[in-house]
């Protein structure tokens, strides 16, 4: 009873998939053991793309593969409005276009707490607010049950991003050493690299992040898949096609709401990254 | 629009799976060659090779077909054919460019078409920048073919990554020839999803989602195609072009 109860709580198809490589029995006790794990990611998701769900997929595979963590749930946070980025579009349409994108997914969904709030809000924060509702959920027992062995651990939390935002901790201004330290040090990175991007030597360069680099799991895409929102909203403003980048939901919502013209990509065109302005009168 | 000569885009290859990379092909040759202001695109065709191919890893062409086909289904001008896979062998890019040539041009005649501007519909033929490299692999093509298909026709080519098609014509006297005849698409977006490394990611129980249609992830799951032992297939098997083309000479 205890095996049919695990395996309808793991409803990731990689557990499936698992069974055929493993007997059922194993893949039941292996799974239970293990750390639960949500993963984060923040971003501008101007619009959300393939590529953007794909970080979720590949995070997921690899965690597992380490034989640790069990993934349990994904979160896309789309920042706020006030964040102040060049060609920024209305938070209210990034979140209505990532909950289309994500019907079809079982396991990740929109917040848009991060985007209600007054203010830009810092990575750090955005992180504590949703490791204490997870945690307070988990201790409500609210959480699907599970085994009682699982039970001793209490579900981490990690930021889930890619290569090149291992790169913005250079940027100064843009993060205060202290947040870096709590993202990296007490919750974790899962960073997914793309290209030729290397997120190992930006690891090596930084003092921070070499001390944790227990806590970065780099994860390798061999699938040369970068579609990068930019590149998105320019193919839009030039009237070509985005099919097969981003889901056809997205696309709709998009021309039905005429979302990203070459007004839209002049949006906050002299205005300074909110962060650049936030943490400096903090200091 | 109606001053433009109406275009098919004809695509071959295995397409074991058909994944969002291959119908991107579609969406940006379409757009650059709208761009040309010469142009109408009115149709694409993607025509899956035939089993007697003889690739490594080539699953049966019905399962490729109905792959494509779900994958095709939010398309309004692609569509799937069946006719290359259906011959008896393995069938020379430059006959199945004939055979949807004439069939369009009947089609044409005998106004089964929309009304169109005056000029014959034309048919190119669609493909990636690897393609290219393959006009130098000895015995896989013949140098008449090569002419009527990229003098006769036309090329429509879609670059990829660090791959430099321009290369490849320059490095030819056939290709450098016919360069008028051949449209290079430049792909800004980096999406190169190889269906290798999508065949390697089902093998191994990773994730595919987002890189194909959730249809066709469904159908492979159904068909438990892309094991260990479908890699296995025609592993030690000459290409069938290769045995077919020297036998000719």
């Amino acid at each position: 009873m205890k095996s049919v109860l695990n395996i309808h709580t793991f409803s990731s198809r990689t557990e499936r998939s698992l069974d055929k490589c493993y007997p059922v029995y194993y893949v039941v006790t292996e799974m239970a053991g293990r750390i639960p794990l949500v993963l984060l990611a923040c971003g501008s998701f101007n619009p959300i793309t393939h590529q953007h769900m794909r970080l979720f997929e590949l995070a997921r595979d690899h965690m597992h593969q380490t034989g640790l963590y069990r993934v349990v749930a994904g979160i896309v946070s789309p920042v706020g409005d006030d964040y102040g980025k060049q060609g920024l579009v209305a938070s209210k349409h990034r979140l209505a276009m990532a909950r289309l994108a994500l019907q079809s997914s079982d396991w990740v969904s929109v917040d848009d707490w991060e985007s209600q709030q007054e203010d830009w809000t810092e990575t750090v924060v955005t992180m504590r607010y949703h490791y204490d509702r997870i945690a307070s959920q988990y201790q409500s027992g609210k959480n699907p049950p599970t085994a009682s062995d699982s039970a001793r651990y209490v579900p981490r939390l990690k930021l889930l991003c890619g290569a090149d935002f291992m790169n913005t901790f250079k940027v100064p201004g843009l993060w205060r050493d202290d947040h870096v330290e709590e993202v990296v040090g007490r919750f974790g990175l899962v960073c997914v690299s793309r290209g030729s991007l290397q997120p190992d030597r930006a690891i090596h360069e930084s003092d921070l992040l070499s001390r944790h680099q227990r806590s970065i799991f780099l994860v390798r895409e061999w699938v040369h898949n970068e579609i990068s929102a930019t590149e998105v909203r320019r193919a839009l403003r030039r009237g070509q096609s985005v099919k097969y980048l981003l889901p056809d939901l997205v696309i709709e919502y998009i021309k039905e709401h005429n979302l990203y013209t070459q007004d839209s990509e002049m949006k906050n065109k002299d205005v300074k990254l909110r962060p650049l302005i936030k943490q400096t009168i903090q200091d």
